[in-house]
């Protein structure tokens, strides 16, 4: 770390734009491990809706949500296009399943806007804030928040 | 990093190999036993005790150092001949050392260690040794007077004394026919020592045409391990073991004719692998080098062997069903791969696993304990301490073992009035052994005590309505009552073997770890309880099975049987709940695509498969599924790491496709009342049952 490319990124953020039922949303990419293909998932009895199952990524099992049906939107239909985001959320890995990645994007964190307060959005929860560029609105995951949360019990 | 703080961890660490090696050579301590052979087990426990102390005083551990040197200063009278072993000091050694490794525990978590305590331990040791001045704090002794030498030490006839064997060998045709080979057996022999090998050639006729063999071995093995070799060929060939005599007689003079002969290609035997005999004799233990690795390094390499393995069969799987023009080629580098890694995949486990001894010898110290307690004589023996089984079970077993020995120290053996009447020897006998055999790991408790009081088992069953006071039980079917949840024989609450928790929370630890435990029981004669392990908790023995088409794996300890039903075996009670009658029992029938929420097998029902599994509470349940596909060791992966608990899952595991499929957890399924979805088969599973 020296200081020259402290000061370039210091107030700058970078954030990975996808899109999930025609709607832009976007990550920080610091939490994002790769990039994966759709592959057929091993579906979980008692999972809730929006848990698709889990995958093997590469040894571990990773439990795979859509982020759609997460949200609150209309699920998707897997199709080979989709992609998968496999992210890091403190220990926990989990992937979601979006409809494509569209862009990389470098904000500095001014732009970013909180959230309107919209009571009885089932969505806001998720979201950590908005960015608008270009006359987008785009909004920013709360992955943490959108991850399945580790059932530690047995109970459904 | 705390350079300081990571030699002390290293000192912790050696503490405890310094203690295996005391209480080793206690266990070789007894009165009768030869100076001579013993002298060389005094040393090393004095040189235990002695490096023990000598770290702990440059770590500023005053309580360690002052008892380590009044332990050490008793053991060197002992050395030196000054004080001889006697029971009673055999005795106060296991008390001290004990109380060692009370203090290097204490040590390493910095617990307070009571002085008073203390102080009164160093003098009952220091009681032991030759008269000198009882000071307590002998640290303070003038080192004039039985200061304790350099650890220089000469051990004269501690050498093994070699012996030389004339060994005969004559396989028969059988010998061959199944496969064995006499050059791997003399190869095993000259790995023990020096081997000179003698063919002899048959007369015509004579055995069948074929060929024997005179060997002259010397060698230190005992004549047992010789024996051993011979294992499994016992039967298919005439063999004998003789100590050839200081005069060098010829046990069996030489058949007429010029022997041929020949000796095993020395090449070949150096070279040759050690072999898998069991563990060397107790005299002169081999030094073993070893390594200390972080633990967590051997298991993320466990993890990359395992996706190795993995990767290794979905790249077989995609080839099988790519057809490349040159496919014998690739099958065979395949197949060398697939070798390969299975063999890296078992060297790595071995990493994981651990000896058993570590575990008898807290065994050894907890019998000691409870013996005292309860003011009862008991002799513990140990076999097979070299037995390896992975770390996690080692961990896992501290408590259930715990609970059994209590329990036969408590319940099982009698007092010394009621063993006199009996015409038992006074001290109880306990014999705890590891071995392993198909794969798994067998722990048998045995006792010599009055056996299970079968009369009192069953009456407390009835009276806790475990049992139908009409009930006809076999006498082992009312051992087994003790595992049932909820039972407990002691009549009186013993400081000894707790309350409640009785062997049912044992059954239940053991079958966590994919266990199972059985006992057999003889009244008046003992009890043995043997206990059933995987090798590793990190691979499972699974049968994988089809369920409205998820793949689902089943744990194989759980199966008792599989069974394809004919229609009129099948029947149904209310609107979902089935039964299978197997020669006449009524089993209740779970569906496990009900269970998971799989939705319906299209399958017809006398095409589908019901596994009978047996659960915590013995009884016997069928899960039906659709199909098998397979039997097979999968290694287990935990979902918990990034998702979390499913009920009636286990675990996941990947298949050779890459494709995750689930372990089901058979008693979480079974005794989960819901999943019997209707509520009337709750009251037929009962029916069933008794």
């Amino acid at each position: 770390m020296n200081d020259s490319t402290d000061a370039r990124h210091e107030h700058k953020r970078e954030l990975i734009i996808f899109t999930v039922a025609e709607q832009s949303f976007c990550m920080d990419i610091m939490q994002v491990r790769e990039i994966r293909g759709w592959t057929t998932v091993t579906v979980l009895p008692h999972a809730p809706g929006y848990v698709l199952g889990v995958v093997n990524l590469r040894g571990a099992v990773v439990p795979i949500v859509d982020l759609a049906a997460r949200l609150g939107l209309p699920p998707l239909k897997p199709e080979a296009r989709h992609v998968i985001l496999v992210t890091q959320i403190a220990d926990q890995v989990v992937g979601f399943f979006v409809t494509a990645v569209s862009d990389i994007l470098s904000v500095p964190p001014s732009s970013i806007q909180p959230m309107p307060d919209m009571s009885g959005a089932e969505t806001s929860e998720y979201i950590e804030g908005l960015i608008v560029v270009e006359d987008t609105t785009i909004s920013i995951l709360n992955a943490a928040a959108a991850a399945p949360a580790i059932a530690l019990s047995g109970t459904a | 990093m705390a350079t300081l703080d990571e030699i002390r961890q290293v000192f912790f660490v050696e503490c405890d190999e310094q203690l295996e090696t005391l209480t080793d050579g206690l266990g070789e301590l007894h009165p009768e036993a030869d100076a001579g052979e013993v002298s060389e087990t005094i040393n090393a426990m004095f040189r235990a005790v002695h490096s023990i102390k000598g770290g702990a005083a440059s770590f500023g551990l005053d309580a360690l150092t002052s008892f380590a040197h009044a332990f050490e200063s008793v053991l060197d009278d002992l050395r030196l001949g000054h004080i001889s072993v006697s029971s009673e000091l055999v005795r106060e050694f296991y008390r001290a050392s004990d109380h060692l490794a009370d203090l290097v525990t204490g040590g390493g978590t910095g617990a307070e260690t009571d002085e008073a305590i203390l102080n009164q331990m160093i003098s009952s040791i220091l009681a032991m040794g030759i008269d000198k001045s009882n000071e307590p704090d002998s640290s303070e002794m003038s080192p004039e007077s039985f200061g304790f030498q350099p650890i220089m030490l000469d051990f004269p006839g501690v050498e093994p004394s070699e012996e030389a064997y004339q060994i005969k060998f004559s396989p028969t045709r059988a010998l061959y026919d199944l496969g064995h080979e006499p050059v791997h057996l003399f190869r095993e022999l000259a790995s023990m020592g020096d081997l000179e090998t003698e063919a002899i050639l048959p007369e015509l006729q004579e055995n069948d045409g074929l060929m024997s063999w005179r060997l002259r071995l010397v060698t230190t093995a005992a004549p047992q391990e010789l024996w051993d070799v011979f294992d499994f060929v016992g039967e298919l060939a005439a063999i004998s073991v003789d100590v050839e005599d200081a005069n060098r007689s010829d046990p069996e003079p030489d058949p007429d004719g010029p022997p041929d002969s020949t000796s095993v290609d020395d090449n070949s035997v150096d070279k040759d692998e050690k072999p898998s005999t069991p563990e060397v004799s107790r005299k002169a233990p081999p030094q073993k080098t070893t390594l200390r690795v972080d633990l967590d390094l051997v298991d993320s390499l466990i993890n990359l062997v395992g996706e190795l393995v993995i990767n290794q069969s979905v790249l077989a799987q995609s080839v099988a069903e790519t057809q490349f023009s040159e496919a014998t080629r690739i099958d065979q580098a395949l197949e060398e791969l697939k070798t390969l890694s299975r063999q890296i995949q078992e060297g790595v486990m071995n990493l994981r696993a651990q000896s058993v001894k570590p575990l008898f010898q807290r065994m050894a110290r907890i019998v000691r304990e409870t013996a005292d307690i309860a003011g009862k004589n008991v002799i513990l023996t140990t076999e097979g301490e070299s037995t390896e089984v992975d770390r996690t079970v080692v961990e896992h077993l501290v408590d259930p073992l715990t609970h059994i020995l209590r329990n036969s120290i408590d319940h099982g053996i009698e007092d010394a009035q009621t063993r006199k009447g009996r015409g038992k020897p006074l001290e109880g006998h306990l014999r705890l052994s590891a071995v392993h055999r198909s794969g798994r790991v067998f722990i048998d408790i045995s006792d010599d005590g009055g056996g299970v009081n079968r009369e009192r088992v069953l009456s407390k069953a009835v009276e806790k309505g475990l049992v139908s006071p009409d009930a006809t039980l076999s006498p082992a079917d009312i051992d087994r009552l003790l595992f049932t949840p909820g039972f407990s024989t002691a009549e009186a609450v013993t400081n000894l073997s707790g309350r409640g928790v009785g062997m049912d929370v044992v059954n239940r630890e053991i079958q966590k770890l994919g266990g199972r435990i059985s006992i057999t029981s003889e009244p008046g004669a003992g009890t043995t309880i043997s206990i059933s392990l995987p090798l590793t908790l990190a691979v499972l023995d699974g049968m994988v099975v089809d369920v409205a088409g998820q793949t689902l794996v089943i744990p194989i300890s759980a199966i008792v049987e599989t069974i394809r039903p004919e229609e009129a075996k099948l029947s149904h009670v209310g609107p979902r709940s089935k039964m299978v009658n197997v020669r006449d029992v009524l089993i209740p029938i779970i569906e496990l695509s009900d269970v998971f929420s799989f939705g319906n097998s299209n399958r017809p029902p006398t095409e589908r498969v019901l596994l009978l599994v047996e659960t915590e509470n013995q009884a016997l349940t069928a899960f039906a599924v659709d199909r098998i596909y397979d039997q097979r060791q999968v290694v287990i992966k935990s979902l918990e790491n990034n998702y979390g608990r499913v009920p009636g899952i286990a675990a996941a595991t990947i298949l050779g496709d890459g494709k995750i499929a689930l372990i089901v957890d058979p008693d979480e399924i079974t005794s989960n009342p819901a999943n019997s979805h209707d509520t009337s088969s709750v009251g037929v599973k009962k029916k069933a049952l008794s």
